[in-house]
């Protein structure tokens, strides 16, 4: 425990606690998308995962616990990974106290610069797309009851409140929008989490920033399918 | 050719410094720029003027005193290469070329262009040696290097201790530094008695030195003279990381 506690109180400990973090944030993008992808398998299929995820570990578990545990997880990941960043920060402000007159950003790539504002819009938008489909909040139309297969759940209907939210043309436009700094913070989050978790070996070490431009515009290009489905008519509410 | 310098001058560590303009008149393309620096300072002297104190010993790109941050870049334009070995072909007659310390809590300036290094030499007092029998000489080649781990260390033992690492890092960070001369000891037999201790004690000392923590912009990588490879932060932290995560060997 000492050993921990020493390590987070170095530079290269708190990196790795955004390293770890980072890469449990990065398992639930994946994990969401992939569920939020059978929207395009109707409304029966989308509803059956959302309920399901309620019922995740029936009968061992009780209804939603394992939701608010993974829930739980997520929350102590992004608060530790912010906490780290505004730390170090702190640091590497008092690190250099008198600015160089003539700046020149050697070998930054837009992803690198943009990592910490990038970070906060990030923490926004996702504030602001909890606040639109889970707590439903900033939506206009949304439905806090879902009828599956004949029966009444007290969960929210989440096929219609996501087509109904995405037929709004600006709210789906700022949510496509979201993601450039999603994949640009990905892109370089995912290579400097090698670096930080010590992850290299001469033989793959070319293949980590293709491996993690792959990551990112993966996971941003397949958020933005869903938007794009809605107001395409792809997908529609019955 | 004709330049016009805009050069950092501070009288004291206290002092507030201040840019000056100069010009170097009639200087030619195939001079060092330490060397054009030379000139301006006999003119100074000539004027009875204070010259420009700049840091420099061997001018050949070993010793890793003479840096400083032109236009924006520690060493100057050029890649591969100290201050010392920056010449003015890299430059227009005319160009405008701004000169300034390597700035960083780290590196208080002393005097001008002069900054006291000293904290990178407690980073290497807090673990960068190994622990040696004294005595009669050991046979040569007596304890086998493989020959990868030799050229990797070599590699990292490549780092003259320049700075400019620390110069180049938008977080004024230490971790290239640290990084080589870890990594040139971790790869090597010699240095295998003292791993754990070395990298717990060198990063305990860059943690009490202000300098700042690494994003991974690679700018380290690209002012290095030696052109060390940001490969090495990664060993560094994965050297960190092992000795945290496992238990102390039992012998």
């Amino acid at each position: 425990m000492t050993k921990a506690c020493w390590i987070w109180r170095t530079t290269i400990g708190k990196k790795a606690a955004m390293a770890v973090t980072g890469v449990m944030l990065l398992g639930f993008l994946v994990g969401h998308l992939l569920g939020n992808l059978k929207v395009f398998l109707g409304p029966e299929a989308f509803n059956h995962y959302a309920v399901g995820l309620r019922h995740l570990g029936d009968p061992f578990l009780p209804e939603r616990a394992a939701l608010l545990v993974m829930r739980l997880g997520l929350i102590a990941a992004a608060v530790l990974h912010v906490v780290a960043v505004f730390q170090l920060r702190a640091v590497s402000a008092a690190a250099r106290p008198v600015a160089y007159t003539k700046g020149h950003k050697l070998n930054f790539t837009p992803a690198s610069s943009a990592m910490f504002w990038g970070g906060l819009t990030l923490a926004a938008s996702i504030l602001a797309h909890l606040a639109h489909l889970t707590w439903g909040t900033l939506h206009q139309d949304f439905r806090h009851e879902v009828v599956l297969n004949g029966i009444t759940y007290p969960y929210a209907d989440a096929y219609h409140n996501l087509v109904s939210g995405f037929q709004v043309p600006w709210v789906a436009a700022l949510y496509l929008l979201a993601q450039i700094p999603l994949a640009m913070h990905l892109y370089h989050g995912l290579w400097s989490a090698c670096q930080t978790l010590g992850l290299n070996h001469p033989k793959y070490n070319h293949w980590r920033r293709p491996a993690a431009a792959v990551v990112a515009i993966g996971i941003a290009g397949g958020y933005c399918l869903i938007p794009l489905a809605v107001l395409t008519g792809l997908v529609t509410l019955n | 050719m004709n330049l016009i310098l805009h050069v950092w001058r501070q009288a004291s560590p206290t002092a507030r410094g201040r840019f000056e303009t100069y010009t170097a008149n009639d200087v030619n393309e195939e001079m060092s720029f330490l060397e054009m620096l030379d000139v301006v300072n006999e003119q100074l002297i000539a004027n009875n003027q204070e010259p420009i104190a700049f840091e420099h010993d061997c001018r050949e790109g070993i010793c890793g005193s003479c840096g400083v941050v032109v236009n924006g870049e520690p060493h100057g334009p050029h890649r591969g290469g100290a201050t010392c070995q920056l010449h003015l072909r890299h430059f227009k007659s005319g160009d405008e070329i701004w000169i300034e310390p390597f700035r960083a809590k780290a590196f208080p300036v002393l005097k001008d262009l002069i900054v006291d290094r000293g904290a990178l030499d407690r980073i290497i007092q807090a673990g960068g040696y190994v622990s040696v029998r004294t005595g009669s000489a050991p046979d040569a080649n007596a304890v086998l290097v493989p020959k990868q781990y030799a050229e990797q260390a070599m590699n990292a033992a490549e780092c003259i201790g320049c700075g400019a690492c620390v110069a180049a890092c938008p977080n004024a960070a230490a971790m290239l530094f640290t990084a080589a001369k870890v990594s040139h000891l971790a790869l090597l037999p010699q240095g295998q008695p003292e791993r754990t201790q070395r990298v717990e004690g060198m990063v305990a000392r860059v943690n009490a030195e202000a300098f700042g923590h690494c994003t991974n912009h690679g700018a380290c990588e690209a002012a290095c003279p030696k052109g060390i490879s940001v490969d090495f932060i990664a060993r560094l932290n994965r050297e960190l990381l092992k000795a945290a995560v496992l238990p102390p060997q039992e012998p």
